[in-house]
């Protein structure tokens, strides 16, 4: 089944995306990139060493399309700092924009992300910002030259799953940019159900990284999300209050 | 309003019937809370949880690998003069020892520096003795000009600044401020403090406020454990560390549990705090805080740091030396005697065998002083 997901002019036939921070070890990166079959993978610029022995991004394949992340950034400015240094770095031009002014719960702030991905959008990167569901941003998002946008499905690291469902709902209903759901997915199952809904891809970390089998999560999610798809691009069944028979009553009346 | 309010109420509670308050049930809810209240803290650092240590550090364990993961990062203090005005009963650089006062001249630092970043770290934590006069912020800003081109990242534990000297110093490229409150109890703060500028209580609490104000990315902060008796200080240490969080959302707030080390004098501890006691307290501060750091220093054996790293902690230091110029000079005093002196590559072997990720770098320096990020219509 071809169903490609083109972002930035790259096409994508994976909706997987991944990130590498909370590993063990560095070297399960590339087994966990095999077994998921993500081909866009996350990484924080700040953990980023090129002097080190052990620089995470040389246990990234190159076949894989590099989202360098703003991890850490409290202001717009400190975003695009980091993006102009991820990118003088040869990380690529695709950023995930990461503003986060609070500490306590990491909710992104909303406002900074899109003054920050005007600039960088102007500036020729495939901008996805990490944002907080609502449309009003969304919308702004788009309209200062987002490639997607990423909503949390819950906080960051918290896998507690799709809490923003109704949200997301509206985001995917309401813009025509690729939504991917991104923080808050501990389980396959919720991978799947973000992709029934219409999602364009999800992104998570902590559900794999700190598994008991990081490799055979990344599996699970692999097939989840692929599950997800082809439920959503199927046609979900409508769902009804009570019994429909198969065999109606009142038939012959037709 | 200041946390000193906090500190005020504190003071008023009937301490000495206080803590047997507490039952199991009491210990149990805290446990099964979603959030940590300041009741569940305190019952989790009361004796009624001793018996709950385990379960508390299942929690405290898996909350660490969800927010944290597998990984650790590590620092490293750096010395830069250990001239002091203050005398202070339990520390080696009081004004009242006579031994050979250091300060590191720019080439000595440049020369620690890449000593210290041959082992591959990337953060530092640099220090000086309590003196305005030898070791001014000025003297620290000129070392951090130093230090921006071995590291990634400088924190400061300097003597307690004014919010425009810090702002001044994170405009300079200071990432983060460790101050440690020493003692919280304001009685004991008074009789152990016996001399200089440091005997202003309120000075050294606000201290780590200001740093907040003055936009440092993160902030640690900790009481001297033994100092006091230990509940209370915990107490206060991560209502302290709540009030910053509440206060300044867009800061990190970091915790510590150093616990006194013997040093040049003969000052003993009024509280001895054991092992399961340090326990008691790392995983409370985990329990009440999930997503800070807590930082675990040398002055713990290699033993106990080793099972530390599973209870809470998140950074570490290695490869240390509390004597000005340690790493690369010879011949100086030590603040205090450490405990665990193995070195960066074994700390990280450490880790390593733990399944744990030493992680060497968390932060580039993004101050600019050219102005740079003025540009692009952000300004």
């Amino acid at each position: 089944m071809q169903d490609p997901l083109m972002i930035g002019g790259v096409t994508l036939t994976s909706r997987l995306f991944i990130g590498t921070g909370k590993y063990s070890r560095n070297t399960l990166i590339p087994e966990v990139i095999t077994r998921s079959g993500s081909q866009v993978i996350t990484v924080a610029l700040r953990r980023v060493d090129p002097e080190s022995s052990d620089n995470i991004v040389s246990h990234i394949p190159s076949h894989m399309t590099l989202l360098p992340n703003t991890s850490g950034a409290r202001t717009a400015e400190e975003a695009v700092r980091i993006a102009r240094l991820a990118r003088s770095a040869g990380l690529g031009n695709w950023v995930k924009i990461e503003v986060i002014n609070d500490q306590k719960y990491l909710l992104p702030d909303n406002m900074e992300t899109i003054r920050a991905t005007e600039v960088l959008a102007a500036e020729g990167f495939v901008v996805l910002p990490y944002m907080s569901p609502d449309l009003s941003a969304a919308l702004r998002l788009k309209a200062a030259g987002a490639a997607a946008v990423m909503p949390l499905g819950a906080p960051i690291g918290s896998n507690r799953g799709l809490q923003t469902k109704e949200l997301i709902r509206i985001l995917i209903s309401e813009t025509d940019l690729p939504v991917i759901v991104d923080a808050g997915i501990g389980r396959p199952s919720e991978a799947a159900e973000a992709m029934e809904m219409g999602a364009a891809a999800v992104l998570l970390n902590t559900a794999i990284a700190t598994a008991s089998d990081p490799l055979l999560m990344a599996e699970a999610f692999r097939a989840a999300v692929s599950a997800g798809r082809k439920a959503y691009l199927a046609g979900l069944g409508p769902v009804e209050e009570t019994a429909a028979a198969s065999s109606p009553l009142t038939g012959f009346l037709a | 309003m200041s946390f000193y309010e906090t500190m005020t109420r504190l003071e008023q509670l009937p301490y000495g019937t206080l803590w047997s308050r507490y039952t199991a049930e009491d210990v149990k809810r805290a446990l099964r809370a979603e959030q940590v209240d300041e009741e569940g803290l305190m019952a989790l650092l009361s004796p009624a949880a001793e018996p709950y240590l385990e379960e508390m550090a299942q929690k405290a364990h898996r909350l660490t690998r969800t927010h944290f993961g597998h990984v650790m990062q590590l620092f490293t203090p750096m010395y830069l003069a250990d001239f002091c005005v203050n005398h202070c009963t339990y520390c080696s650089f009081s004004s009242i020892y006579d031994f050979p006062r250091k300060k590191l001249t720019l080439e000595q630092v440049a020369r620690e520096a890449e000593t210290i970043a041959a082992t591959g770290l990337r953060h530092i934590l640099i220090l000086t003795g309590e003196s305005r006069r030898d070791s001014p912020a000025g003297y620290v800003r000129d070392c951090v000009d130093v230090l921006r081109g071995y590291f990634s990242s400088v924190s400061i534990e300097v003597n307690p600044l004014s919010t425009a000297e810090y702002a001044e110093l994170r405009e300079a490229g200071v990432d983060g401020l460790t101050l440690y409150q020493e003692v919280y109890h304001q009685e004991t703060y008074r009789t152990l403090h016996v001399k200089g500028p440091k005997r202003v209580y309120r000075n050294r609490l606000d201290a780590p406020e200001r740093g907040c104000e003055a936009g440092f990315r993160s902030v640690n902060i900790g009481a001297l454990l033994g100092m006091y008796e230990w509940r209370q200080e915990a107490l206060a240490t991560a209502l302290h560390a709540r009030y910053l969080q509440d206060k300044y959302p867009e800061c990190e707030i970091g915790l510590s549990t150093p616990r006194f080390r013997p040093y040049l004098g003969e000052f003993n501890p009024a509280s001895d705090v054991t092992d399961r006691a340090l326990v008691q307290i790392i995983l409370a501060y985990r329990l009440f805080l999930p997503r800070s750091g807590i930082s675990l220093s040398t002055r713990e054996p290699a033993a106990l740091r080793d099972h530390l790293v599973q209870l809470g902690i998140t950074k570490m230091s290695a490869g240390v030396s509390t004597e000005v110029g340690g790493h690369s000079l010879e011949g100086g005093t030590p603040q205090f005697e450490i405990s665990d002196n193995r070195s960066v590559a074994e700390m990280a072997e450490m880790l390593r065998s733990q399944g744990l990720q030493p992680v060497f770098k968390d932060w580039d320096i993004l101050s600019e002083p050219l102005g740079l990020s003025r540009q692009a219509g952000l300004a």
